[in-house]
């Protein structure tokens, strides 16, 4: 072990947090924790909801094209060009943006966990051509990634999350890899190395939940980029014609930007709002399993 | 001296491992893209409404896509290492002359971004650790937050409500305003006016994420030993902040800029299509949609290439920032 001082460093060192606190606790303790728990909630709780809530396609006709918000309280944020109902499509846009947020970053986590874990604890050639393999990933443009992949398939809520789960597995390998690679070392493991466990228990029983914590704070903020990259997706018309998402409220909304903004601005703060509550939750969570930054 | 030869150990390192790397990228692309349904004689028949089996054959023979896949991707690396980077069978030229008409213009974009995000980011960063859990802390984190959280293109829509359409200060679109024949001045000023919007609107995001890192570096910083030390000479505090903290806590800031150098560009993609900005990203989206893969093949492995030139310079920065950094 070589005393390196930079703070890369001293980031990378394995953190095995002890949580003593449990969630209510974590709640109390930390408002802004509790707030983005509490928003998504809310969000998760319109989008189940949304069928008995707005019964009926949110893509139907329903009133006077273009009323502004508040003007005609049957459809109290307003109607696009088509007069379809603003909040009803916000509302089933909930759905869209959860399914394929927590989907995608599922799928980024699963293939990250395992490049990273099977590359850090095996080393050797096979680590270095995984090395390779996850570079080769992160010098192309995600975004432009899930592009042509959605292109090779078709417009669908589980294209589009596989398409965005590809694109953003490679951090997850990254950080998965250098926790096996410091975790490997340890005491437990050469206990469970001389117990005769096989590898594959060592990997997914000992090690895995070890590195897990710094992966869970990384995957709530996974959730918010996969919710922004689909936003964009369905912005540049690549998603499902037959669903409302935010995304696809934003630009069709672009049209009337210079008239009726408010078809922009209110899908963009539905997004916003979401995705500032995933990333609050993931500050929460950053903070518990790095103690360091709790004193402060 | 040893910092002349260091950088060139660094940039002989790069260059020898970025080779492989490129043709993983091109073989990796070329056999992705052969997954796509349809293809570019598929396009130009629907475009032209009308098209025989025939015509069809020839489109595809002209441009070899009647070949078998192992001899498509042969004759593209071919060709490549002849510095070629094919032909387009929907713009009816070829793919480098096309490139090279929006690079410019994305590499424009991305630079300023680049450097706004970065600039910006560090400030706040430093102000915010150096105001830690103080109010001014507390404002600056909920304005970075907004700028994690929000769709940047988003946001650029938002900007674009306000400074063309209420206030009208700055166009809303294109590069420079069409058939105005400026010069010197009134052609940079024009130039910056429609470049402001759209570099703001890709820089947000990443303006967050180095404001956040540079505050949590920094305040990791604060906590070491060399610090109490420079303290302890009674150095002030605004010389230990600047040169001590701060000068430290650029190395992750910087390696986070190299990494995030690909989103940078993805990003691209959609604020040029907001502002109607000719660059490569565009590009990239009109040749996914007419199944022009030469195109698309060239935008991969150019902005590839960007992303790791823009690496090299990173490491080289981090060797000056850090001595200790040698090329391994």
């Amino acid at each position: 072990m070589s005393l390196d001082t930079t703070p890369s460093a001293v980031a990378a060192a394995p953190v095995i947090p002890k949580v003593r606190r449990g969630l209510p606790a974590l709640l109390i303790g930390n408002p802004t924790f509790a707030f983005g728990v509490l928003i998504l909630a809310v969000v998760f709780l319109l989008a189940i909801t949304a069928g008995w809530l707005f019964p009926g396609d949110p893509q139907d006709m329903v009133g006077m094209p273009l009323l502004w918000p508040f003007q005609d309280m049957a459809y109290p944020l307003g109607t696009d060009s088509l007069g379809r109902d603003v909040a009803s499509g916000l509302v089933y846009g909930a759905r869209v943006s959860l399914i394929i947020g927590f989907s995608a970053a599922a799928i980024g986590l699963a293939i990250g966990t395992l490049v990273g874990a099977i590359g850090g604890y095996y080393g050797g050639i096979f680590d270095n051509i995984l090395v390779r393999f996850t570079e080769l990933f992160q010098t192309v443009p995600p975004f432009l990634l899930a592009v042509v992949i959605v292109a090779i398939g078709e417009p669908s809520l589980s294209v589009m999350a596989i398409a965005i789960g590809i694109a953003s597995w490679p951090q997850i390998a990254r950080l998965v890899r250098a926790q096996f690679r410091s975790l490997k070392e340890q005491d437990f493991v050469m206990a469970a190395r001389g117990l005769g466990y096989s590898n594959a228990r060592i990997i997914f029983i000992e090690i895995l939940p070890n590195a897990l914590p710094p992966v869970l704070v990384t995957a709530s903020v996974m959730v918010a980029g996969a919710i922004l990259t689909e936003t964009g997706l369905s912005f540049l018309n690549m998603g499902d014609p037959n669903l409302v998402s935010w995304g696809s409220m934003i630009g069709e909304g672009r049209d009337q930007l210079r008239t009726a903004w408010f078809l922009t601005a209110l899908p963009g703060l539905a997004t916003a709002i979401t995705v500032l509550a995933l990333n609050l939750i993931g500050d929460g969570l950053n903070e518990v399993f790095n103690p360091r930054m709790r004193q402060r | 001296m040893r910092l002349v030869s260091r950088t060139g150990r660094t940039v002989v390192r790069t260059l020898i491992q970025a080779v492989p790397t490129v043709i993983g990228i091109v073989v990796l692309n070329f056999l992705l893209l052969k997954l796509v349904p349809g293809d570019a004689a598929d396009v130009i028949a629907g475009e032209s409404g009308s098209a025989t089996a025939q015509s069809m054959a020839a489109i595809r023979h002209r441009f070899g896509l009647d070949q078998p896949i192992i001899v498509q991707l042969g004759n593209y690396l071919y060709h490549l290492a002849h510095f070629s980077l094919g032909y387009s069978p929907r713009y009816n030229t070829s793919v480098a002359s096309l490139i090279m008409a929006r690079l410019p213009f994305t590499l424009l974009l991305m630079f300023s971004a680049f450097v706004l995000s970065l600039a910006i980011g560090i400030f706040f960063g430093a102000m915010m650790s150096f105001f830690a859990r103080r109010w001014p802390d507390r404002l600056m984190s909920v304005l970075v937050l907004i700028f994690y959280s929000a769709p940047g293109f988003w946001l650029g829509l938002m900007a674009i409500v306000l400074f063309s359409v209420k206030l009208g200060w700055l166009p809303s679109s294109g590069a420079s305003t069409i058939g105005a024949n400026y010069h010197g001045w009134q052609f940079l000023a024009d130039h910056l006016s429609h470049l402001i919007l759209p570099s703001f609107s890709l820089a947000f995001f990443f303006i967050a994420v180095y404001a956040r890192l540079t505050r949590s570096a920094m305040l990791e910083v604060e906590r070491q030993d060399f610090i109490r030390t420079a303290q302890a000479k009674g150095l002030r505090d605004w010389t230990i902040q600047t040169k001590h903290v701060l000068g430290n806590a650029l190395i992750p800031v910087t390696t986070m800029a190299g990494l995030n150098l690909g989103h940078l560009l993805g990003g691209a993609i959609v604020v040029e299509t907001v502002f109607g900005w000719p660059g490569m990203g565009r590009l990239a989206l009109d040749a996914v949609m007419s199944r022009d893969f030469n195109v698309l093949l060239g935008v991969l492995l150019l902005s590839s290439f960007v992303v790791i030139v823009v690496n090299v310079i990173v490491d080289l920065l981090h060797a000056w920032l850090d001595p200790r950094i040698e090329a391994e």
